[in-house]
């Protein structure tokens, strides 16, 4: 609560310890802009967090709760076998439905690869099932050892192959924007505290004569801090609109956008780059203040 | 009203600033040797000596802008060397000390130089605006109140000096070479308006090497003369 105080009678300000300093343009524009620049860069690493978060947690779901049967049989058993498949399945806990794909739909699954025009029934591809899990899914090395004995052509595949890459490289992806919006916070405040330390080394004049006259430390920090404060906070917020409207006019989504038509925020989500706001004058106001503190310590 | 209160903290005779056995040097050269000073309050001092015998020196050392090599320096009963930082302010704030270079900010008005003791202390100097017009015609200011300081002539810097030190009301006046940059006539001006600070009970302590000037000191006051020489300070007798 007292740093809550301190930031509030910060905000609020002292018109004689603010004229003490006197303004300096090229420090003011280097921290406004830098703020700005790394709040717009702060609002893409978070809406790619998020987005690679919900990409991982789709991949994740959907290929957790479903899995494939492959039927490669001989012409005359494939059916026999697609129907004992059908029939141990449902009586699988854990399966919450199954069903043999038809031709048309195994035609437009391989479309890609080999064109629209593929003559399914005359090759021999095998039989897809697919199958819908529920709860904790079914026990894959049960149904594997049953399918071996009643139908001997059918393979399950319960796309773990598949999951674990697709997952681990959503995570990292996740960990990467995470990495790159830590970057950022550390960067503003290093570009900060240069712009604070060059402000600072300018006045080393006023700091000096404010101390001979009985001026203690926190007074002449104070009236840096609200400065550098106010400044970080408008470029943030600057930096902040122009993300979120660029990223409020990116194309949605859809059934054939990918992950980064996706780059965008939901909900509730939207308010989350306002946080960014407060955490760049927070940034500012520590990386000024130890900044000023320092400095004064060289002055008697 | 804040410069025109004698403020008497300290009780009657008891030192305000004391160096005890106080050395100090610099890259291996010793400019003030073993020596002691006390200012009292009421007392008059006048510190003379030649050019670079340390006189600016054993001021910084009074107003804790320097820290002595050797030696204890006590300022209003506290060791210096105990006070840490926000002490030391505390105590600048009751010692008024009039620079050389006069030490203002160039980009505020006279007014504003003014009150940045006001200001520093944390006092709301709006409440001051009648005290303050009357400090600026005390030192014949009141015309210039809103001048730059690179307006101002040599004496008006240094009369507003002194006008600055006095807005705390201090319980001491150091002065450092106040009528350096001033004709004759504004060195009397400024040397009756110390005088008249110290018969309210404040102490004085002026480095100077104006030797006429405090001839015409010795005539108003009862003033102590110390000469700083070689590292060691005496008391000047009538050789002056």
């Amino acid at each position: 609560m007292t740093r809550l105080r301190q930031l509030a009678s910060l905000l609020k300000g002292d018109p004689s310890a603010d004229r003490i300093v006197p303004p300096t343009g090229f420090t003011a524009q280097l921290t406004v802009f830098t703020a700005a620049a790394m709040a717009f860069l702060g609002v893409f690493a978070l809406a790619l967090s998020l987005a690679t978060a919900r990409l991982a947690d789709r991949w994740g779901q959907a290929l957790a709760q479903s899995s494939t049967i492959r039927i490669s049989a001989p012409a005359d058993q494939r059916q026999a076998q697609t129907d004992a498949v059908l029939r141990i399945l449902s009586e699988t806990p854990g399966v919450a439905s199954s069903r043999a794909l038809s031709d048309a739909e195994q035609r437009a699954l391989l479309a890609p690869w080999f064109g629209p025009e593929l003559p399914v029934e005359t090759l021999p591809i095998p039989q897809l099932v697919e199958v819908i899990e529920e709860g904790r899914g079914y026990d894959a090395e049960g149904l594997r050892l049953r399918l071996q004995a009643e139908a001997p052509g059918a393979v399950v595949d319960d796309h773990t192959r598949w999951r674990r890459p697709l997952i681990r490289a959503a995570e990292r992806l996740n960990l990467l924007a995470l990495g790159a919006l830590t970057l950022i916070v550390l960067t503003m405040a290093a570009m900060i505290t240069l712009a604070a330390s060059t402000a600072l080394a300018a006045n080393r004049q006023v700091m000096t004569v404010l101390r001979l006259v009985g001026a203690r430390d926190i007074f002449i920090a104070r009236a840096f801090v609200r400065r550098f404060t106010l400044r970080a906070s408008m470029g943030a917020a600057i930096g902040t609109a122009l993300a979120v409207l660029f990223i409020a006019l990116m194309p949605r989504a859809d059934a054939a956008g990918g992950f980064l038509t996706d780059l965008a925020f939901s909900g509730a989500g939207w308010l989350l780059p306002l946080l960014i706001v407060p955490l760049a004058a927070f940034i500012a106001f520590w990386a000024t203040r130890h900044a000023a503190l320092r400095a004064l310590k060289e002055i008697p | 009203m804040p410069w025109g209160v004698t403020s008497m903290a300290q009780s009657e005779g008891s030192p305000v600033i004391e160096l005890s056995q106080v050395s100090y040097g610099y890259d291996g050269r010793a400019l003030l040797n073993d020596l002691s000073l006390t200012l009292s309050p009421g007392s008059f001092h006048f510190l003379t000596g030649p050019s670079g015998a340390g006189k600016t020196t054993l001021l910084k050392l009074c107003y804790l802008e320097l820290a002595p090599t050797q030696g204890r320096v006590t300022a209003f009963g506290k060791p210096a060397d105990q006070l840490g930082r926000d002490g030391i302010a505390q105590v600048r704030r009751r010692v008024g000390v009039v620079h050389q270079d006069c030490g203002f900010l160039d980009h505020l008005p006279l007014i504003e130089n003014l009150t940045l003791p006001l200001a520093a202390s944390g006092q709301d100097t709006a409440e001051f605006a009648e005290d303050l017009r009357a400090l600026l015609a005390w030192v014949g200011l009141e015309q210039r109140a809103t001048a730059l300081p690179p307006e101002l002539s040599g004496g008006e810097r240094q009369r507003a000096a002194l006008a600055r030190a006095l807005i705390l009301s201090p319980d001491v006046i150091l002065a450092d070479e106040p009528t350096g940059n001033v004709d004759w006539e504004m060195s009397l001006r400024l040397l009756s308006l110390l005088v008249e600070l110290n018969k309210m009970g404040k102490a004085v302590l002026i480095a100077t090497h104006d030797l006429n000037l405090i001839r015409q000191a010795k005539s108003q006051v009862a003033a102590r003369v110390l000469r700083l020489r070689g590292g060691q300070l005496d008391v000047a007798g009538a050789d002056l």
